[in-house]
């Protein structure tokens, strides 16, 4: 029988999708992520810009102060260094990086893993590390100071040896992923057709990597130009748009002219930031999902050149974190070199102190566990929401802003809008929560992606066939999503807490004597002369985020065992 | 068939689908009938996809109306709607086990442990897979996912199975194993069954109904016997089996002038004299045995390919050296035999006049020889 219907709409009108309950929270939620990146960075951020057109008694002045800086030779020379500096870096690293990538994904050098770790473990220091190693090998004092021909360590080229240490890492990363998608069946066809080894290189192997080079290009520019730690320990009288903001906001208490340098050092990097989205996104097209993976074959003279190319990159990198650690224990460098652990005594040193150390650990372990909650949720609701375009755009656009402001900039940011006396937030100026806030924006915009491409490659019917089943979507995401995503979600927590524990650039606007942090601990002890201690402390940090990334590797793979047993036929 | 016989199940009128500029489902009404099994039948990108979403709720329809069981569902979000469903991919929990993949709508519903176990035995016993319960999908083939995933979308009972593409990534063996079996299930149950396709042959073994699609409107809806012979359109002639198209003319009523010859057809309507049509006829029903010039809607033609395929030849024949009247007819191989059919030889064939269908002049006749 035909039971009548509910009374339906005319024919015609536009169907207006109803909104379930489940979607309603979906939304709540999202909006809800969408509001803090708001209060923690577009606000601080609009504060920022806003106090670049003030005077310090916040009159507006229109560019009164962009006149002054650029009227003042001292300042604006800045930008030239800044831009110096971090070209050449980049001229270095970028193809000492792919030259170290190539060695380990297309030859068949030994201990290619060994390398690779070695060539990782800059990602584990505090940019100011490097250079204070650099101070015990080429300074004053330093034990190979006539490697450098007699020119000074403090400057440009202190800086940028320093700097290509601290990013070739980072460059190598990206290097490493774009050269692992090759085709296989690309070279046997340039094989087949008579193509040599270097015109297979020109017309394989280099165009398949372009967007790859271009995007570590412009990541190694935005790392260096915000960068802060080395400049600040090698720059001597040489001054650059990191340290600049540091100085007239630190030293000489000018927060309007910090302002303005910080406007000005967003602008480059909010430009490297998109043209290194555009070449991610050609990257990405490039990549086939039938590619067969390249295997290398033998060549023993290209091997064993790769070989050595290898072991002289890792030299300089275990040399300069030798160079730190031996520092660390010296007991006088460089007149009694006998062991000691004075300079592990923190407490007695001016600007350092253990609780510094502590006061990191607990920093880092509050944002991995906060930041990978609200990283991974945020990325789930902005996949999976149905419906509600405007508020998942707005947000997908809010996810990646982080990534183009540098740290400094944010930092300085935040004093300016949570240390308005006007604003209801300030009362966490000052303390533990906004060092966990800040370093969660400031990182966000990585882990949100890594957390998009693992919901990526989810079946993006999960959602449909539990909705069918009238499972309520949180259930499906505690159940299916998070224990399938688990691999991603511990990359994630171990990204944020490596990061929390090394960096300098935003939190050193905001500690304050009760959260001192053990990287500004190590700035400081730097500033005061005690150049030993703050290696002490850089090894310490070194020494507990390869401890913690080793105890998350094991745990991570017997908690996989044990919750991934599905992926093992 | 069923249609006739039971009652109105989905109904879904005058559906609009448009994304951005695109127009995936134009004007689109359709009636679906209790215990029914329909197909939706159509190449890539004629909106078969997009119906069944939309029924679904899962891409709701820009404008127009479905009901379900008399009830009016077109704005309900798929939580609020009726239906169990298997996708291409399965989409099987990969952390849960079988058991656990099974079980997963039972235990939202607050039901007893001890039942759920004997409601997901009966499941698994139903698809035939009673003692693979412990395995997780990642160790079972894809015939067995597919069944897992069927089992699955049955669990809570829905009043209407959706299944789309379902046997699309499996190889040939398996999938015409598995269309008898799902076929036998949805006998067995006598659930409402719609399933996306775009495999005539499997549209044609488990359909009780087709819905031919093309560019998001409905071509024909018919049993597979009446698609099949009676195609209502020229696209559903090509699409469906092979099909010769011949240029015509009219020539009066019942009858169609085909490269000089008057030929008798059935039921065609009365159309003026001398107007362009388009012959259409199938090569198995070409008729070749026992013609010669004096049989009915005999024609003479000269063999100008022959392909082989096993239990018959297909021929491919020009009327009067004209290429614009080349058609294909099936020899079998007795016939091969009996007259010594080869390549360049004359041969009397003729057109069964229930066996033609005629359609309006085609300027584009996508697939004709």
């Amino acid at each position: 029988m035909i039971t009548p219907s509910i009374k339906a709409p005319p024919l015609g009108t536009a169907i207006k999708p109803k909104v379930s309950g489940e979607d309603w929270i979906m939304r709540v939620v999202l909006i809800g992520i969408a509001l803090y990146l708001l209060i923690t960075m577009v606000f601080p951020l609009y504060a920022i810009l806003s106090k670049s057109f003030q005077t310090d008694k916040g009159v507006f002045i229109g560019l009164d102060n962009y006149i002054k800086f650029f009227s003042t030779p001292a300042l604006f020379w800045s930008i030239q260094n800044s831009f110096f500096v971090t070209i050449i870096t980049c001229l270095i690293v970028v193809p000492v990086a792919f030259t170290f990538a190539y060695a380990l994904t297309r030859s068949c050098m030994p201990f290619k893993s060994l390398f690779k770790g070695i060539a990782l473990i800059p990602i584990l220091m505090p940019s100011l590390l490097p250079a204070i190693a650099l101070v015990y090998l080429f300074g004053a004092q330093g034990l190979i100071k006539g490697a450098l021909l007699g020119h000074d360590l403090y400057g440009p080229i202190g800086i940028i040896i320093g700097e290509s240490i601290y990013v070739f890492p980072h460059v190598l990363t990206i290097m490493l992923i774009a050269m692992s998608t090759a085709d296989a069946r690309l070279y046997e066809a340039a094989q087949v057709l008579g193509a040599g080894k270097i015109k297979t290189f020109f017309t394989v192997t280099l165009p398949g990597v372009r967007y790859g080079l271009v995007s570590a290009f412009f990541v190694c520019f935005t790392l260096v130009i915000t960068d802060f730690g080395v400049p600040k320990v090698l720059g001597g009288k040489f001054n650059m748009l990191a340290t600049d903001i540091y100085k007239q906001v630190v030293g000489r208490l000018d927060f309007e002219m910090g302002a303005v340098v910080g406007m000005v050092l967003l602008i480059p990097a909010v430009f490297a930031f998109f043209a290194d989205r555009i070449a991610q996104r050609r990257q990405v097209a490039l990549l086939s999902s039938r590619a067969v993976p390249y295997e290398p074959k033998p060549t023993p003279a290209f091997d064993m050149a790769m070989l050595t190319f290898c072991i002289v990159i890792g030299a300089i990198i275990l040399a300069v974190l030798g160079t730190a650690c031996f520092a660390s224990f010296a007991k006088f460098w460089p007149y009694n070199l006998s062991f000691s652990l004075n300079h592990y005594d923190f407490d007695l040193m001016d600007g350092g102190s253990w609780d510094s150390f502590f006061n990191t650990l607990e920093l880092a372990a509050w944002t991995a566990v906060i930041g990978t909650a609200a990283v991974f949720s945020g990325a789930y609701l902005v996949e999976k929401t149905k419906g509600f375009e405007t508020g998942r755009g707005i947000m997908q656009f809010l996810c990646m802003i982080p990534m183009a402001v540098p740290g400094l900039v944010l930092g300085l940011a935040y004093i300016f809008f949570f240390n308005n006396p006007g604003n209801p937030f300030g009362i966490l100026y000052h303390t533990m929560p906004i060092l966990v806030i800040c370093t969660i924006t400031h990182f966000y915009t990585v882990a949100h992606l890594t957390a998009v491409t693992a919901l990526k490659q989810m079946d993006p019917e999960f959602e449909a066939v539990s909705s069918s089943l009238k499972v309520p979507f949180y259930r499906t995401f505690f159940r299916v999503t998070v224990p399938v995503c688990l691999p991603a979600i511990l990359d994630i927590s171990m990204y944020l807490f490596v990061n929390a524990m090394t960096t300098v650039s935003a939190v050193v606007f905001l500690y304050s004597p009760d959260t001192a942090l053990a990287s500004v601990a190590m700035l400081n002890m730097d500033d005061a002369g005690d150049t030993a201690p703050a290696a002490a402390m850089g090894m310490l940090i070194v020494g507990t985020a390869a401890g913690v990334r080793l105890v998350h590797t094991i745990l991570s793979r017997g908690l996989l065992r044990r919750t991934q047993a599905w992926r093992y036929r | 068939m069923t249609a006739t016989t039971s009652s109105l199940y989905l109904k879904a009128e005058k559906l609009v689908k448009k994304f951005g500029n695109f127009t995936a489902l134009n004007d689109v009404s359709l009636e679906i009938f209790e215990s029914e099994f329909v197909c939706f039948l159509g190449p890539s990108g004629c909106g078969k996809t997009t119906l069944l979403r939309a029924i679904a709720g899962l891409d709701i329809q820009t404008t127009g109306t479905i009901e379900q069981a008399g009830k009016d569902i077109s704005a309900l979000p798929p939580s609020e709607r009726d239906f169990g469903i298997v996708f291409q991919s399965y989409a099987l929990f990969p952390n849960l086990t079988v058991h656990r993949n099974v079980a997963y709508g039972l235990e939202n519903k607050g039901m007893l442990k001890p039942d759920i176990e004997a409601r997901v035995m009966e499941l698994l016993e139903l698809v035939g897979l009673p003692d693979q319960g412990d395995k997780y999908s990642a160790q079972l083939s894809g015939g067995q996912q597919q069944r897992v995933a069927l089992a699955r979308a049955l669990a809570t009972s829905p009043g209407l199975l959706l299944l789309d593409e379902p046997l699309s990534a499996l190889d040939a063996k398996v999938r015409s194993h598995l269309r008898h079996e799902i076929k036998a299930l949805q006998h067995k149950i006598g659930i409402t069954t719609i399933m996306v396709t775009h495999d005539q042959e499997e549209a044609l073994t488990m359909a009780d109904r087709i819905v031919v699609m093309n560019h998001g409107v409905i071509e024909q809806v018919g049993t597979p016997n009446e698609i099949y012979d009676h195609p209502a359109s020229p696209f559903v002639a090509d699409f469906i089996g092979t099909m010769n198209f011949l240029d015509g003319q009219t020539a009066g009523d019942n009858c169609v002038a085909l490269g000089g010859v008057n030929m008798r057809v059935d039921g065609t309507q009365q159309a003026d004299d001398s107007s362009e049509i388009t012959v259409c006829i199938r090569p198995e029903d070409v008729a070749t045995r026992g013609v010669d010039a004096n049989s009915e809607n005999a024609i003479e033609a000269t063999v100008a390919e022959l392909e082989f395929l096993g239990s018959v030849h297909r021929a491919t024949l020009d009327i009067n050296g004209d290429r614009a009247l080349r058609f294909r007819a099936d020899f079998s191989a007795n016939l091969m035999r009996d007259h010594a059919i080869a390549q360049g030889k004359s041969v009397h064939v003729a057109f069964p006049p229930d066996r033609l269908h005629v359609f309006g002049d085609l300027t584009d006749k996508a697939g004709a020889p």
